[in-house]
């Protein structure tokens, strides 16, 4: 049974790779969806010797979720706000996957500080988790529009949620289920977000998103003088 | 379970969704002013009747939650108050933006209303959660009700605002849980049945847990949490959502949201101080403590927009209130006292700032002149805001910022010493000179729109002025008990 584990362990990271080496945004969609179901199974799998409704309810919602919910929401948004196709990194993709493996070596080096207090069902849950952890975090600050930000910061939940698999029988549901709700609510309100930015800019750079900064003193013009007439704009809200 | 901390959760949360439910705007008004008179109405009983400690529940309002639990009730109504009239002001129609010309319109009020009480919904739970799981989801609650706050007015900076608030301060949630998780590994060895994370299993099995977990835990959990309560160097969301979003939502956000997120990392520390880890904790929260003051002072000198310079002010005392924890003993009740006089300094500030916004039609600082002329109750209580954040006496953050000073003496760390009194002096020279260039001079040199200020505009603030003030010369007795109690709980004394 182990090596089954070990085995999904290693597809989560390697879905991760996978993740950071697409160019297409909807391929690397696709693959962190895959990556919310691989984890539902892993959930199951890990605790086939003693199974619980409860355990069956959480990888049941999270694999709802992460596999067809969340994607769906970003699909719709990607499809609304008209996204291009690419995925337009700020470091080339050979320089990002370089990153990656380079984050697999320092998770493992760091597990190596962090024995857990208890044998595990496997060695490799604290390494793979750091590891996608800091995939999910380089996916995120290397890439310029505002969903591939959103699918890092999923992948960097993920890595949380497989050292969740540690503790699953320890931690009650009712926090896993609200942990799960979080999650949701919030790339619910990062859909809502992106489809605004998307409006707003006629594009999702989040690159574009500077204005606010302290080195950039244009916002700080003197307002027109009463009585003139506002430079016209067109209309933002259609 | 605690009746009264379920109930402080459980009805905003439900008036929240009657206000979505609801068809016209002036009911939602009256709902959100009404929902705020009654969560203080029994948040004042709750402190003048401190609910008996049952440590087995998961939602229990002890003196620490008592406190900010106060802390934001108070300032919630406040900002109630204020929103009536706010919302009167607002226009409805697309109008052009102050800044750019650009035209934008609201979001629909009772999006504002609705998210309005979930916040205050999000951050009660955070003040009377006894478990680090509820805690977690209690805190990232309450950045998913106030993102579409600081959208409410819907143009490009706000947008961008809003996003960099909820990306940045997502992330550094899900680093928290990371970290709680770290906390449920540390304390698998206390019972055989599952890792507790309820504060009193935690801190009753202190000398049990697993010490490099539970240092790992602390540092995560203070990155995490740090990044929401604007700890430099993890900050940088906080002046634009502070800057971007209406005036009495900044009140809010600074007020209450960033003690709420502090709370998190006190809960932490209790636990880490009761695993005999406390040096450890003390000295990182030193070090995050004087980073931000320094950090803060960086940006406040110079600073062309006033809300800009409250938001940096805000990091600034973040950085106080670390560094007061973090040095212990009398510090820790200077730095209670702290919170709760900065609470109503900057609500008050902030609610200031959004009149002069009104009257002025800028952030910017240069575009502001004259306000003891043109506006003659802000412009006073723009003046008293000045004295009471950078902690002149009378004010209550003289005496709080003097406790700190002297315990930090008394603990023997001159340098520490040396160091916080000269940020505070760099600080109070840069906002003071900010402050008296807005006051003085003739206001019609810039473009102005006059109007009468209104009571609902004026009196919130003004009553704020009077409390801050109050607390510098006389501290009721329920107040002081639960400052003491609350110091007591994070291992201080008077």
């Amino acid at each position: 049974m182990s090596s089954v584990i070990d085995l999904l362990l290693i597809l989560v990271l390697l879905l991760a790779l996978g993740a950071l080496a697409s160019n297409r945004i909807a391929r690397c969609a696709r693959i962190v969806a895959a990556q919310g179901v691989v984890l539902a199974v892993l959930f199951i799998v890990s605790h086939l010797d003693d199974i619980t409704p409860h355990l069956v309810a959480v990888a049941a919602a999270t694999a709802v979720l992460k596999g067809l919910v969340i994607p769906w929401l970003l699909f719709r948004s990607i499809r609304e706000a008209g996204v291009q196709r690419e995925v337009e990194p700020y470091i080339g993709f050979q320089l990002s996957v370089v990153l990656g493996a380079l984050a697999v070596g320092v998770a493992f080096v760091l597990s190596e500080l962090l024995p857990l207090p208890e044998a595990t069902s496997s060695q490799l849950v604290v390494p793979v988790s750091l590891a996608t952890l800091f995939i999910g975090l380089l996916l995120l600050v290397s890439r310029k529009k505002a969903v591939t930000q959103v699918l890092g910061y999923i992948v960097l939940e993920n890595g949380i949620f497989v050292f969740g698999l540690a503790l699953a029988r320890e931690l009650p549901v009712l926090i896993e289920m609200g942990v799960l709700l979080d999650i949701f609510v919030g790339v619910f309100v990062m859909g809502i977000t992106i489809y605004q930015i998307n409006k707003e800019f006629d594009h999702i750079d989040a690159n574009k998103l500077q204005e606010l900064n302290d080195m950039n003193r244009r916002r700080h013009r003197i307002p027109h003088i009463r009585g003139a007439e506002p430079p016209h704009a067109p209309a933002s809200d259609g | 379970m605690d009746a009264t901390a379920i109930a402080l959760v459980v009805m905003p949360a439900l008036a929240g969704a009657l206000a979505f439910a609801l068809p016209t705007e002036r009911p939602q008004r009256w709902l959100l002013l009404g929902t705020a008179a009654a969560h203080l109405a029994l948040v004042g009983v709750s402190i003048a009747n401190p609910p008996a400690p049952s440590p087995a529940d998961w939602l229990h309002a002890d003196s620490l939650g008592l406190l900010f639990l106060g802390i934001t009730s108070t300032l919630f109504f406040v900002a109630a108050v204020y929103a009536i009239g706010y919302l009167q002001r607002e226009v409805r129609a697309p109008r052009p933006d102050f800044v750019e010309g650009v035209l934008f319109s609201n979001q629909p009020e009772r999006v504002f209303v609705g998210c309005m009480l979930f916040f205050l919904a999000a951050m009660s739970l955070v003040t009377v959660s006894q478990h680090m799981g509820v805690l977690w989801v209690a805190i990232e609650a309450t950045t998913l009700a106030s993102a579409p706050l600081i959208y409410f007015h819907r143009h490009h900076r706000s947008l961008e605002a809003t996003w960099k608030y909820l990306l940045l301060c997502s992330v550094g949630i899900a680093v928290a849980l990371l970290g709680t998780f770290f906390l449920a590994v540390a304390a698998s060895g206390i019972s055989s049945e599952g890792a507790p994370l309820l504060l009193s299993d935690l801190m009753a099995g202190g000398a049990s847990l697993h010490g490099v977990w539970l240092k790992a835990a602390f540092l995560l959990l203070l990155v995490g949490y740090g990044t929401k309560m604007g700890l430099a160097p993890f900050h940088s969301w906080l002046p634009d959502a502070h800057s971007e979003s209406p005036s009495l939502v900044s009140a809010l956000m600074s007020g209450a949201l960033l003690n709420c997120a502090f709370l998190g990392i006190l809960r932490a520390y209790q636990v880490v101080a009761a695993a005999g880890e406390a040096p450890f904790a003390r000295e990182l929260l030193i070090g995050f403590g004087l980073l931000s003051m320094a950090v803060a002072a960086v940006f406040i000198i110079g600073q062309s927009d006033y809300k800009r310079m409250l938001a940096y002010s805000s990091v600034e005392h973040m950085g106080i209130l670390s560094l007061g924890v973090g040095i212990g003993g009398g510090a820790a009740f200077g730095a209670m006292f702290h919170a709760l006089n900065h609470s109503l300094t900057k609500g008050l500030l902030f609610l200031v700032a959004g009149n002069i916004l009104a009257a002025f039609r800028t952030t910017s600082v240069r575009g502001v002149r004259g306000m003891l002329q043109l506006l003659p109750v802000s412009g006073p209580l723009w003046m008293a805001g000045l004295m009471a954040i950078t902690g002149m006496p009378p004010f209550g953050s003289f005496l709080s910022e003097f406790t700190i000073l002297q315990a930090i003496f008394a603990q023997g760390y001159p340098l520490v010493a040396a160091a916080f009194l000269l940020l505070l002096a760099v600080i109070f020279i840069s906002m003071a000179s900010i402050f008296l260039r807005m006051l003085m001079g003739d206001p019609w040199t810039q473009p102005v729109v006059v109007h009468k200020e209104s009571l609902l505009a004026v009196a919130p603030a003004a009553l704020l002025a009077a409390t801050a003030l109050l607390f510098g010369l006389y501290l009721p007795p329920a107040v002081d008990s639960t400052l003491q109690a609350a110091a007591g709980l994070l291992g201080g004394a008077r």
